[in-house]
């Protein structure tokens, strides 16, 4: 085989592009079983080739990373050149895997859970359109088609969001998500500009090469720190961190799967994609990185501190996703980056999972999503059950599932920065493990407190997953739960469950590709994402050697060969953090659930100020949305609008009418008036020529 | 010999009453003959001027006009059929619309 064999890879984005562009053409006219076999068939077939591709790589036939594909001119301007050509290093194909991996798992899922709903065909044709913007994200060799998949994975998000478009709630929640991402993108887009400007290119490896040989900017801030912080800016209405994390509990409005794959799983982790892929920039301001540390600690331990007190299943869920996200961001600026990818990636898998599972239990009972009303489902429902209760250990950091290896990881990485952000980080840990157990046992134990009701509302697919002749449903050989009409709780259909257990095997077993060094592991994932990272560090770090670690470390290298004594204290601490979140929930909502009450009653103003969100929604209202309404409605649309721009158009056609209202009259019909009209217009050319003649 | 301006002076009378003519009569094949008289009228300073200066244009230009008003009775007269079988009356002032 040739050194670098041509892989195609811009085929791997169009498969979803096609599955889209079928059903959204011809959907219509396919019946259900067409539309879920296309969208599954394309969304497969580019999961079968990022497979085929890692396998060539742990075989060792595509040497990584491998050299961009070219595919097209896109922009040849003077000096300045964009193609569409696409990009394979380690960092890229782990994302590769994870979202057509888990995006495949959740296609299965949809196919169950939208049965009933109207508009299957445009719900597929989106969920491809989305696979198809996030491949071209992630594959991207430069920033620009980035940009575009940015773009992309926004509007399909948008779509999604609002797929329920007859909710005013959801059409609101829609425009915000798109709004509030807008104001990220703009941070965005000028950080482009401003890399244009000083490296003429937009192409990464450019970029970096020409980035590479800068000194870091301790002193001050020069344009790299300007194009960090710019970066982050759109990272952080991306992936939903303060001060643009608003967009994300709204979104909850969109279909279930939607918010396991486009809000957990794969879409708000473009942010962090992308601060790791422009780490080279990142690692040469330092100042950046503290930015985006801080956010990231204060954004997950804001976030969880309100996941607590959300009744809401989804939004406890929404809230623990945005907290989670500030661990990877708190990863990446202690230039963690393979722990925030890591961390990633484990948490595609559980939070995948614990969004599927809550769909899942909401279908069980009817469209309930207020787990006050739940309760009891355990015994009902053992699969979905099982499945969530593997997610909630994984991601509260119990030993052995895959949130303990990577969120351990990144407490550690914290800790050698610094000690503040570690305390904020086990403290989080601990609100985190607290509000998922709590959502455990709210859900699936005590009795059962709802009055499961007959009317079905808006997003109730019913069990009919059954009539579904799919391979899931034939292999196992377990009819699904049918025919019981749609009064009682039921577990969910198998081509619904089937993902459901795939993902918990891999919240299980997906840790175990990272275990550190202290737990007698190697850290392969660390590893596997090396070279990327490492190679390009800054050269110069003296003064980054503030733990009092050995120097090596600093820029993401080896763990050290000693030392194992501290950070085997390190883990015991989180674990603990974990497992006394798990306690509190287990003493006040099983052993004492009246006590909950109490407390909040007790500590009244806290507790409402974080049922409220710390009225964060509110005062963004008050602060921008409220004086832009204003300035827009009194200046720019009564003032300029219909001021200036109306004013002159009708002012214009008013006067036309006018005129012609007064000289149409000539247009009478009357032969002999026109011949008069003619005979005098023929008699003044006539007098003019004479007059010009005589003169 | 007949001087030019007596030519020019007949031409014009007998083009202004075809004008008038066109402009006063209701009748539609009254003023089709006014049309003719205007034509003539231009005809016939056409052969004066050729006759005066010696050149063949004129007389080439007055054929051509005889030409095209030949067509134009043609089309003309068949047009006044026309409007006559559907309107049932030659008066051009009750002929005002396009539509019936």
């Amino acid at each position: 085989m040739t050194p670098n064999p041509n892989l195609h890879l811009w085929i791997i984005p169009l498969l979803p592009f096609a599955g889209a562009a079928i059903n959204g053409l011809f959907g219509k006219r396919f019946s259900r079983q067409g539309v879920a076999g296309v969208a599954l068939a394309f969304c497969f077939a580019s999961f079968a080739m990022a497979l085929w591709i890692s396998a060539g790589v742990l075989t060792g036939s595509v040497p990584l990373p491998h050299p961009p594909e070219f595919l097209a001119i896109w922009i040849r301007s003077g000096g300045f050149s964009v193609d569409f050509s696409f990009y394979l290093d380690q960092l890229s194909l782990v994302m590769l895997l994870v979202v057509t991996g888990v995006g495949f798992l959740i296609h299965v899922y949809s196919v169950g859970y939208m049965w009933e709903e109207g508009g299957y065909y445009r719900f597929f044709s989106y969920l491809n359109l989305f696979m198809f913007f996030m491949l071209t994200l992630v594959l991207a060799s430069n920033y620009l088609l980035m940009f575009i998949g940015w773009e992309g994975v926004g509007l399909a998000s948008y779509l999604l969001i609002g797929f329920f478009f007859w909710r005013d709630s959801a059409a609101a929640a829609g425009k915000k998500a798109f709004i509030v991402n807008r104001i990220g993108d703009f941070g965005f887009l000028i950080a482009l500009f401003l890399i244009i400007q000083h490296f003429g290119s937009l192409d990464f490896a450019t970029v970096f090469d020409k980035v590479q040989p800068l000194t870091r900017e301790t002193a001050g801030a020069g344009v790299l720190t300007a194009v960090a912080l710019l970066l982050m800016v759109g990272a952080c209405g991306k992936s939903a961190q303060i001060p643009l994390y608003v967009w994300l509990p709204d979104a909850m409005e969109g279909p279930t799967p939607v918010s396991a794959l486009i809000h957990a799983a794969t879409m708000v982790t473009a942010g962090v994609y992308m601060v790791a892929r422009s780490h080279v920039i990142f690692e040469r301001a330092p100042s950046a990185l503290t930015v985006v540390a801080i956010i990231g600690a204060l954004t997950a331990f804001f976030a969880a501190t309100i996941g607590i007190a959300q009744t809401d299943i989804k939004k406890v869920l929404a809230y623990s996703t945005i907290s989670q996200l500030g661990y990877m961001f708190l990863a990446c600026g202690v230039a963690a980056f393979s722990a925030g990818i890591f961390h990633l990636m484990t948490h595609a898998f559980f939070k995948g999972l614990l969004f599927l599972a809550a769909g899942s239990v909401i279908h069980a009972v009817g469209g309930e999503q207020d787990m006050r009303k739940m309760g009891g489902l355990r015994k009902k429902i053992p699969v979905t059950f099982w499945t969530m209760a593997t997610a909630t250990c994984a991601i509260a950091g119990i030993p052995g599932l895959a949130g303990f290896f990577s969120k351990d990881e990144i407490l550690w990485r914290a800790y050698q920065a610094n000690w503040i952000y570690w305390l904020i980080g086990v403290v989080t840990a601990f609100i985190t493990s607290f509000y998922m157990f709590r959502l455990l046992f709210m859900t699936f134990f005590g009795e059962y407190r709802g009055a499961l009701s007959a009317e079905h509302q808006h997003e109730v697919p019913a069990s009919h997953g059954a009539d579904l002749d799919l391979d899931a449903a034939a292999r196992t050989g377990v009819s699904a739960p049918h025919g019981h009409g749609h009064g009682g709780i039921h577990e969910s259909p198998w081509i619904m469950l089937a993902p459901l257990i795939m993902l918990a095997f891999l919240s299980i077993a997906g840790g175990y590709v990272g275990v550190p060094g202290s737990l007698g592991g190697h850290n392969l994932f660390d590893k596997f994402l090396g070279p990327v990272f490492r190679a390009t560090a800054p050269a110069v770090n003296a003064e980054h050697a503030q733990t009092g670690e050995s120097p090596e470390q600093q820029t993401e290298g080896e763990e050290p060969k000693t030392g194992y004594g501290t950070e085997l204290i390190f883990t015991g601490i989180s674990v603990a953090a974990g497992i006394l979140g798990f306690l509190l929930a287990l003493w006040l909502y099983w052993a004492r659930n009246e006590l909950p009450q109490q407390i909040a009653a007790a500590a009244h103003g806290l507790y409402s100020a974080v049922v409220n969100k710390y009225w964060i929604d509110e005062f963004y209202a008050w602060i921008f949305v409220k004086p832009l309404v204003a300035v827009s409605s009194v200046v720019f649309w009564r003032g300029i609008d219909q001021g200036v721009i109306d004013a002159t158009l009708d002012g214009s056609a008013d006067r036309a009418r006018e005129v012609s209202d007064n000289i149409r009259h000539m247009q009478s019909g009357n032969l002999r008036s026109y011949a008069g009209w003619i005979a005098v217009g023929a008699t003044a050319v006539i007098a003019y020529m004479v007059w010009v003649g005589t003169k | 010999m007949v001087p030019l301006s007596y030519y020019l002076v007949l031409s014009a009378i007998l083009f202004a009453c075809g004008v008038t003519g066109f402009l006063i009569k209701r009748n539609i094949i009254t003023i089709f003959m006014s049309i003719e008289l205007m034509l003539n009228g231009v005809n016939l300073s056409f052969v004066a001027f050729a006759a005066k200066w010696h050149q063949l244009s004129g007389h080439v230009f007055v054929f051509f006009v005889m030409v095209v008003a030949a067509a134009e009775a043609a089309v003309g007269l068949a047009i006044i059929i026309a409007l006559f079988r559907t309107r049932e009356t030659l008066n051009i002032d009750q002929v005002n619309l396009l539509k019936l």
